[in-house]
């Protein structure tokens, strides 16, 4: 038993591992392919007045002299080893840099999680208890809508009606850590939780209502009712807890991709979270950034993975 | 003993389906909007400026108002829903077939050619798709056939996976099995045997996958990596409106609607497919 264990485990670590690899190989060769480099990203229209010499030695400079492959190697190593490289145009360490903005995103995706899944879950539960009924109805097109209205509409709305009618704009301000001003930070955090919570929440609810009118139909429910247990009792306790799996799936899901795509909603809320630190990367030609914080994202969103999978052996003793 | 056999096309019961006919029904009302801007028959030129309507709301002239320039929203929304359908059409397309070739060919074959394509698929899904298609789309340019491309890219591995997985267990079906024993060409077992059994999937991702195409169109473009200024593109119109909306809401209302109906529409077509597509969903 132990080594069935170990070898599904060593394939697991395995498959990671290339796949995490493959992401390294692609974001680094599609860096080369983007037209233009650190010199013209950094000197514009200017670079064609910059003599060979110059043009040389500024490669030397910024390390994209040597041979792509050597290029690899080099960010590879330093990567394995905790040197995530440089920013050209600032100079920054971007371990500084992802260690500013990675918190952010966390934050982020944390309080877009908890609404998304507080008000998923409870809208799924809503639409279940008569499925194909009037409850159900709009529990769908709540569904539909919060899949179908773009978060970046919705934020459009957000500053229109906040900032420019009510002059009420918290994110107007420089972004401020939670540590140094905490009721700055909330209110700065409050829009695009929701706008992302909202998005969360559409696929929670659809993954929810489907989990609970399969479950509802199981025999330990009707064994439940017939027992006179309160119907609220049979709803959240019973119910809930046995169709959590899916749901947590899913959230898991949702909140790996808010780690680097909520790009659109923390431009617009300029919150400088690791999407906006990817996206000004690109923009730059920074690729030592992009290639490292590309790599986070990916890392997180494996470990995010493998923690679903532990919370599910929790919550359902079957897997274990 | 014989045997009933199935007459009524798979078409009969999507008309069963309420979610089948209302989305169907908004879905033919945006592509004709579309064509129409294709033959370039809407009301105004959607780039011409007008200096005397500028931001002038919904009226018998302009029934969306007009934006910053006097340009008439309606027709710049119509300009705008052409290009997104294109986008996603394209991008779709592109996803749709090289997704479901990889996905059948690596499925019924197995080997390397398998571990290949799901390894590949597995790098795709393993960070957002919205960061991967701005990377290609900054890599490939800002034309909107560039954008179709990226898009196209990103959704490749959502066909793989789809696809891949029935193959894999309808290769060990007997029919295919008494195929390979009568001596059919490989060719003649996947394109004849295999793929009209994924078929039902495929169509019911390409609705959805159209559906998130025109979101991360809007998206990219949006984030000024899509189409660009002055052309009008749904994206770009509603970022342009973020400095508008507050004093003209009907700036940021014709664009979002129009965003918001194209994507509901193909949900709901998606619905309407898998229910009708499906047998044993099907409500007679």
């Amino acid at each position: 038993m132990l080594r069935v264990i170990s070898s599904r485990f060593r394939s697991k670590v395995v498959s990671v591992c290339t796949t995490l690899f493959g992401i390294s190989v692609f974001v680094f060769v599609v860096l080369r392919v983007i037209p233009g480099d650190a010199i013209t990203s950094s000197f514009g229209q200017d670079t064609s007045n910059l003599t060979p010499a110059t043009i040389k030695a500024l490669k030397s400079y910024y390390g994209i002299d040597k041979p792509l492959l050597l290029q690899y190697l080099n960010w590879l190593k330093g990567f394995v080893t905790g040197n995530l490289g440089f920013a050209f145009h600032t100079g920054t360490p971007v371990t500084t840099l992802t260690a500013n903005s990675f918190p952010v995103t966390l934050e982020l995706a944390l309080f877009a999680s908890i609404i998304g899944v507080t008000l998923g879950t409870l809208m799924g539960i809503y639409s279940a208890t008569q499925p194909g009924g009037r409850r159900d109805f709009f529990g769908q097109i709540f569904g539909l809508f919060a899949l179908a209205v773009p978060s970046f509409v919705l934020s459009t709305l957000i500053v229109a009606v906040s900032a420019n009618k009510f002059h009420y704009f918290p994110n107007g301000y420089e972004y401020s850590k939670p540590w140094q001003n905490l009721s700055l930070n909330l209110q700065q955090m409050m829009y695009p939780s929701i706008v992302l919570g909202i998005a969360v929440a559409a696929p929670v609810m659809r993954t929810a209502r489907s989990s609970f009118i399969e479950t509802q139909e199981k025999d330990f429910v009707r064994t439940a009712i017939g027992k006179g247990v309160n119907e609220r009792r049979v709803r959240f306790v019973h119910v809930l807890r046995n169709s959590m799996n899916p749901i947590v799936t899913m959230t898991g899901i949702q909140f790996g991709y808010l780690l680097g795509g909520a790009v659109i909603v923390e431009q617009i809320f300029s919150l400088p979270g690791m999407g906006r630190q990817i996206l000004d990367g690109i923009m730059k030609r920074e690729y030592a950034t992009v290639q490292s914080s590309v790599m986070i994202v990916a890392i997180s969103f494996v470990v995010i993975n493998l923690v679903t999978d532990l919370i599910y052996r929790k919550i359902d003793p079957r897997i274990r | 003993m014989k045997i009933k056999r199935e007459t009524k096309p798979w078409f009969y019961y999507y008309f069963k389906s309420l979610n089948g006919i209302i989305g169907i029904i908004i879905l033919s009302l945006l592509s004709i909007g579309a064509l129409v801007a294709l033959f370039h028959a809407t009301p105004y030129d959607p780039v011409a400026q007008d200096v005397a309507a500028i931001l002038k709301p919904p009226s018998g002239h302009h029934i969306f108002g007009t934006d910053q320039f006097g340009r008439d929203i309606f027709s710049r929304v119509l300009d705008g829903v052409r290009r997104s359908l294109a986008v996603s059409i394209l991008s779709v397309a592109i996803a749709s077939i090289a997704g479901s070739l990889l996905g059948v060919a690596g499925g019924y074959f197995g080997t390397i050619l398998d571990t290949i394509v799901t390894r590949m698929s597995d790098v795709f899904f393993a960070f957002p798709a919205i960061l991967m298609a701005l990377a290609i789309v900054s890599s490939l340019g800002h034309s909107w056939l560039d954008t179709a491309i990226a898009i196209g890219i990103v959704y490749t591995p959502i066909f793989v996976r789809v696809t891949r997985g029935p193959v894999l267990s309808l290769k060990e079906t007997d029919y295919v099995k008494s195929g390979r024993v009568l001596g059919f060409s490989t060719p003649r077992i996947l394109f004849k045997h295999l793929l009209p059994n994924v078929m039902p999937i495929v169509l019911v991702q390409i609705a959805l996958s159209l559906s998130w195409a025109i979101l991360t169109e809007s998206g990219l473009s949006f984030l000024g990596l899509g189409t660009q200024a002055p052309d009008a593109s749904l994206g770009l119109m509603v970022s342009e409106a973020q400095a508008l909306a507050a004093f003209a809401w009907w700036t940021l209302a014709g664009p979002s609607l129009a965003l918001i109906f194209a994507v509901v529409s193909l949900n709901l077509v998606g619905d309407g497919l898998r229910d009708s597509l499906d047998p044993t969903r099907r409500s007679i």
